[in-house]
């Protein structure tokens, strides 16, 4: 690991080759607006992103995050369509639900001591089955407010993004200042590098674990909003496993999956990766969806290998 | 208050027997599975009704343990793994390939085109060959089981989904069906299946240390290698035996259903496997293990699931009373939780 800004720059590296073999194979696909439509269509992805980012960060995982995405899009419907509540209440409320039910699981994993991936897992199913609770059908939404962040277009580079991708963006900046600027950001860095030495350095590391947790759930929230936005609609089966591919991303996006390594912002190129796939496939028209599937396998494989041999390396190397 | 050390070590002495009865790891998935049934006399008419229809046994509890079989044998597997202190979330994605592959080798016409045989050899090849593969990630390259294991589970389905386009790949050749729909001497045949192999491994590790290998594997990974135990083959061997129960599970499954689905056979079986054998005793920190009690989870979870369709409640239900269980079972194994709940009982 000579340099930490490694990773991310291979990443870059790679997304610029897709994108100029990919312009050269299919004319029309380098047009301004085809990789503004990445940043349209992936805005919830990017913000889950973000949340796990914090997580693996600091060492753990969040398998609920899809779900609780789904659950923030049924409640947001439920409460629009059958209880007419105001639109922003709607939103403040769900956002609020997403941030406690990650700090419940944040506050499991940490006070008795459980394993973050089998405390999530519960809190996947524990998700779904509360949005099947609330209705086994899609709630479709005509709320005005909600109809226009759809269907907004607003000006960039000559081209347009929705409201959900500023959106997104602008909580990516958050991020990188949480990260990498606060007392929060360094207490994630360090739980994630070593829990012990965090605790013994007197970190606050149980306030710092469960607002990991809590700031995952609270994107994933978010992340449900925006979905809602792009889907005008609440479904229990929204967005599976979808945490599969925030994971791809975050790991993409360079951060070491054992914690204490990488960079937020790796989340966005991660699923700029990602979502360039996707375009590619679809620009190709005779590839098939499941080749998605196999090529982000493929990528996560060489990504976790690369990570692990450049860790293997430097051990050897500080042996040495 | 009442309840002094001393006064609680002289009732244990007073009934040893009752006092090790009740500490047996068994008691509590064993309890949990007979207040299930009990559950069951009370509110479903004629649930241990058992006729005899064409030949074989027929009622509600053979409907279960026929339903169980695949979970039964993912959750053997599983238990290796979560034993080694790994976890396979890739299960389901091997049960997806696995069946695939012996639907494509046998075709969609009343005769088979490959011999049984071999389409079955080819599954179960299939399937060890994403054992190897996932064994390799986690020994050799040292990667954290739940990220190695990912990997598989994101492309295996899309290979799997490859393979078929994407279709589902009906069977007509009659002989496939025995082993998920045949019976033999009145009972499932799946169920000689799960019997065979839970008796292979059952001696293995009684009759061998390999069990013993196991289990110092997850109770320290580095003891283990520094007292000379190749733990790297023993790591490769859980995963690959845990793989080959996920793709006998996959053979089952599209034998039962007669055909294959590439894109929901085995869906979130690798939960299910997981809750089984957490159910079951095993402990998810590696080490202590009861292929018996993974058993019995994989029974807990095919009753549950009965009993809430038979009651009418709404199957949706499923997955909270599901994820509820998991968050019970996790905290009642929690050390931290315990004392939190003896020091309330104390105060």
């Amino acid at each position: 690991m000579k340099s930490p800004y490694f990773t991310p720059l291979v990443t870059l590296v790679l997304l610029l080759a897709m994108l100029g073999i990919g312009g050269a194979v299919y004319p029309g696909l380098l047009s301004v607006q085809v990789i503004l439509n990445l940043l349209i269509d992936n805005a919830f992805l990017l913000v889950l992103a973000i949340g796990m980012s914090f997580v693996i960060l600091s060492g753990g995982i969040d398998l609920s995050v899809g779900s609780v995405l789904a659950l923030a899009t049924m409640i947001s419907a439920w409460l629009l369509q059958v209880a007419h509540w105001p639109p922003l209440a709607v939103i403040a409320l769900v956002l609020l639900l997403g941030a406690l039910f990650g700090g419940g699981m944040g506050a499991m994993i940490h006070y008795f001591k459980l394993q973050a991936f089998i405390v999530t897992l519960a809190g996947m199913f524990l998700a779904r089955g509360l949005c099947y609770l609330i209705s086994i059908n899609s709630i479709t939404i005509d709320d005005p407010l909600y109809l226009a962040m759809s269907q907004t277009q607003l000006g960039l580079l000559g081209g347009f993004v929705s409201p959900s991708a500023l959106i997104a963006l602008a909580m990516l900046a958050l991020a990188i200042f949480l990260a990498h600027f606060t007392a929060f950001g360094r207490g994630v860095y360090a739980i994630g590098g070593n829990e012990q030495s965090a605790l013994m350095m007197g970190l606050p590391v149980a306030r710092t674990k469960v607002l990991v947790y809590a700031f995952s759930g609270f994107c994933a929230a978010l992340a449900g909003v925006l979905f809602s936005f792009y889907m005008l609609s609440g479904y229990g089966l929204h967005a599976q496993g979808t945490e599969l591919d925030a994971i791809a991303a975050v790991v993409i996006g360079g951060t070491l999956l054992s914690g204490g390594y990488g960079y937020v912002a790796g989340a966005l190129s991660g699923v700029l990766v990602l979502g360039t796939i996707q375009t590619l496939i679809a620009f190709d028209g005779t590839l098939s969806s499941w080749w998605t599937r196999i090529v982000i396998g493929a990528l996560l494989f060489i990504f976790c290998v690369v990570q692990r041999l450049m860790a293997m390396g430097a051990a050897r190397r500080a042996a040495a | 208050m009442m309840a002094s050390p001393a006064q609680g070590a002289a009732k244990d002495n007073a009934t040893p027997a009752l006092a090790s009865l009740l500490r047996h790891p068994l008691l509590r998935p064993l309890a949990a599975l007979a207040l299930l049934l009990l559950i069951d006399l009370v509110a479903i008419p004629g649930f241990f009704h058992v006729s005899i229809k064409d030949g074989h046994l027929y009622g509600s509890l053979i409907d279960i343990v026929n339903r169980a079989a695949p979970l039964m044998l993912a959750a053997l597997g599983m238990t290796l793994v979560i034993a080694t202190r790994g976890i396979d979330i890739s299960v389901g994605a091997v049960v997806a390939l696995s069946g695939t592959v012996a639907a494509m080798l046998i075709g969609g016409g009343p005769q088979a085109d490959t011999p049984l045989v071999w389409a079955m050899a080819g599954a179960i090849g299939a399937a060890l060959v994403c054992g190897l593969w996932n064994g390799v990630l986690v020994s050799s390259l040292g990667l954290q089981p739940i990220v190695a294991t990912l990997i598989l589970m994101v492309a295996g389905r899309g290979l799997a989904q490859l393979l078929t386009d994407g279709q589902i790949v009906t069977v007509y050749y009659a002989p496939f069906f025995f082993l998920g729909g045949g019976y033999v001497a009145g009972l499932p045949f799946s169920l000689t299946v799960v019997a065979l192999v839970f008796a292979v491994i059952a001696l293995m590790m009684r009759k061998t240390a390999l069990g013993l290998f196991i289990q110092a594997v997850g109770i320290n990974p580095v003891a283990a290698r520094l007292a000379g135990l190749k733990t790297a083959s023993l790591i490769m061997f859980v995963y690959v035996f845990c793989a080959a129960c996920a793709g006998l599970a996959g053979l089952m499954i599209s034998s039962n259903i007669k055909s294959a689905d590439a894109n929901n056979a085995g869906l979130l079986l690798e939960l299910d496997a997981i809750l089984a054998v957490t159910l079951g005793g095993t402990s998810l920190a590696g080490g202590k293990f009861s292929l018996v009690g993974s058993v019995i989870g994989a029974l807990i979870i095919q009753t549950l699931t009965y009993t809430i369709y038979s009651l009418g409640v709404p199957p949706e239900v499923n997955m909270v009373v599901k994820s509820v269980v998991v968050f019970l079972v996790c905290l009642s194994q929690s050390a931290e939780f315990k004392q939190l709940f003896s020091r309330a009982r104390s105060a």
